[in-house]
């Protein structure tokens, strides 16, 4: 009995102290003999931020990030530089950062997961072995699902819904457009990157014209019934765009089942829009690599385990961000950076011989209707049953009757989150 | 008695004092999960970078009591109002612990 307890505190007293040694969560701490390789795929806002947190929570961690391109842009606030508000400068941001905190910044395409093997074979030839994967894709366009809206456009109708040239090509083509000018754009059916996005661009567009081309116009086509805050966009444009914004939904032909790059033309079900330009955001999927690695399901997007954003389909490869199927969570930077940060704690406990600890997430996403009136929308999310659950009660829109200095101050809140999580993720 | 117990006695207290630990161990680690979405605002460990009010070296008390006064509505808020109904008090007392540094 005596011995018995004796050999049960003792087991208990390591196991203790092992865990204590390999635990916490504050960086700085002690590395481990052995090293465990993370490889991450996709510099954006979720592998960027698994990327850094890894090495946070786990300095014996060797982490490398897989990024084809030097700097990244962000798709938040890639609005306010379409509509001449930001320069581009604002929101591109590079990798230094990262390497600061010891993450191994390998400038390469990802061609190929091998799962077999556990390595990623690179475009310019050799591989990168792992012992967990986190793939932050996300998303790719289907190009061809709506006749003539094909890659061969994209120079003459952006679709300016992956930041950066496709940026600025659209606000040169705003730029050369005379006043009195019509601006077509085209929102993405559902489940798409960013659903704000397609309201956002509109305000900042007709800020732009309001202030510089003040006899123009904006047409949107939208396939969808409603779209996302409708109920504040619409009430921003009319007290500060009256008549400026024609917005058709699917119950006024908004559907687009044409794109005529010839003639810029949009085809509907009954009719047509030609503009003088156009912004066709085609729809959408997760990014290449996940389809290619059987990380995609017949959806087109991943399924993960919540707690983790293990794959669903392929154990010891994590996705996060856009790509996955993380419904009621949206697809926003913001979600993608909070998943990073879940999944990788989650890998730092596994490697560490412990559960990882139950999650939170939160999401909130900010719109500018006019530089000083911004909106926002905040979602508050637990894991119950093996699902992502919104909590009842919690997050939802600003409110409806709010008064100016309310929709001021959330214009200033929108630039401070744009840049807390920027610094939190490349600072 | 007294001497043959002693071992098992002390041991067996140990053990609850690590069991403790690692409980608060266990409460660290989902505090510093649940902190972590705030950063995302607030800034890396609630140094705020831009309008965002920072929260880093608030003392708890305060923590506490702002985010329940957000929570029921008697501290006016644009946003918080909305996310503080996500958290529960538990929630909110890890937050502060992790904030607070322990102050």
């Amino acid at each position: 009995m005596t011995k018995t307890s004796i050999r049960i505190g003792r087991r208990r007293f390591n196991t203790l102290l092992a865990a204590a040694a390999a635990a916490p969560f504050a960086a700085p701490y002690v590395a481990k003999a052995a090293t465990a390789k993370v490889v991450v795929i996709g510099g954006g806002f979720g592998g960027a931020t698994a990327a850094k947190y890894l090495r946070r929570f786990d300095s014996g961690l060797e982490v490398t990030l897989i990024e084809p391109n030097e700097t990244f842009v962000t798709c938040p606030f890639s609005n306010t530089v379409i509509g001449g508000v930001n320069p581009i400068g604002r929101i591109t941001h590079g990798y230094d950062g990262l390497r600061r905190h010891g993450v191994t910044v390998v400038q390469d395409l990802a061609a190929a997961i091998d799962a077999e093997r556990k390595e990623v074979r690179l475009a310019g030839g050799s591989a990168v072995p792992y012992d967990r994967l986190i793939v932050s894709p996300g998303i790719d366009f289907k190009w061809g699902a709506i006749e003539g809206a094909d890659e061969s456009i994209v120079e003459k109708i952006p679709h300016a819904w992956k930041a950066g040239a496709q940026t600025t090509l659209l606000r040169r083509q705003l730029e050369a457009m005379p006043d009195g000018g019509v601006f077509v754009i085209s929102p993405p059916d559902n489940p798409f990157r960013c659903p704000p996005g397609p309201g956002e661009r509109i305000s900042m567009v007709a800020h732009y014209f309001k202030t510089h081309k003040p006899k123009s116009k904006i047409i949107a086509l939208d396939p969808k019934k409603s779209f996302s805050k409708q109920g504040l966009f619409k009430q921003g444009w009319e007290q500060l765009y009256p008549g400026m914004i024609d917005y058709r939904n699917l119950e006024n032909d908004g559907r687009v089942v044409r794109v005529d790059a010839d003639t810029m033309t949009l085809h509907t079900d009954f009719g047509e829009v030609a503009g003088d330009v156009v912004n066709f955001i085609p729809p959408q999927q997760a990014g290449r690599i996940a389809q290619e690695s059987g990380l995609a399901d017949n959806t087109r997007w991943c399924p993960v385990q919540p707690a983790t954003f293990e794959s669903a389909l392929v154990p010891g490869i994590h996705v996060i961000g856009d790509a996955t199927i993380a419904a009621p969570m949206p697809k926003s930077g913001f979600a993608a950076s909070t998943q990073a940060k879940v999944a990788a704690a989650a890998i730092a406990s596994v490697l560490n011989g412990q559960d990882p600890a139950a999650p939170k997430f939160v999401n909130t996403c900010y719109s500018l209707v006019a530089p000083d009136y911004g909106i926002s929308v905040a979602g508050v999310y637990n894991v119950q049953d093996g699902k992502i659950v919104e909590l009842e009660g919690a997050g939802g829109l600003s409110p409806g009757d709010a008064d100016h200095s309310f929709r001021q101050r959330e214009a200033d809140y929108a630039r401070g989150w744009y840049d807390s999580i920027t610094q939190d993720i490349f600072g | 008695m007294q001497t043959q117990f002693a071992g098992p006695v002390v041991l067996a207290l140990a053990a609850a004092l690590l069991f403790s630990a690692g409980n608060a161990m266990a409460d660290e680690r989902r505090g510093a999960i649940l902190a972590n979405t705030c950063f995302s605002c607030h800034g890396t460990d609630g140094h705020s970078a831009g309008a965002m009010p920072s929260i880093d070296g608030k003392s708890a008390d305060y923590i506490v009591e702002t985010l329940m006064r957000f929570r029921d509505g008697s501290k006016p808020s644009t946003v918080m109002v909305r996310i503080a109904k996500g958290f529960t008090d538990e929630e909110i007392r890890m937050l502060a612990a992790y904030f607070s540094g322990g102050k």
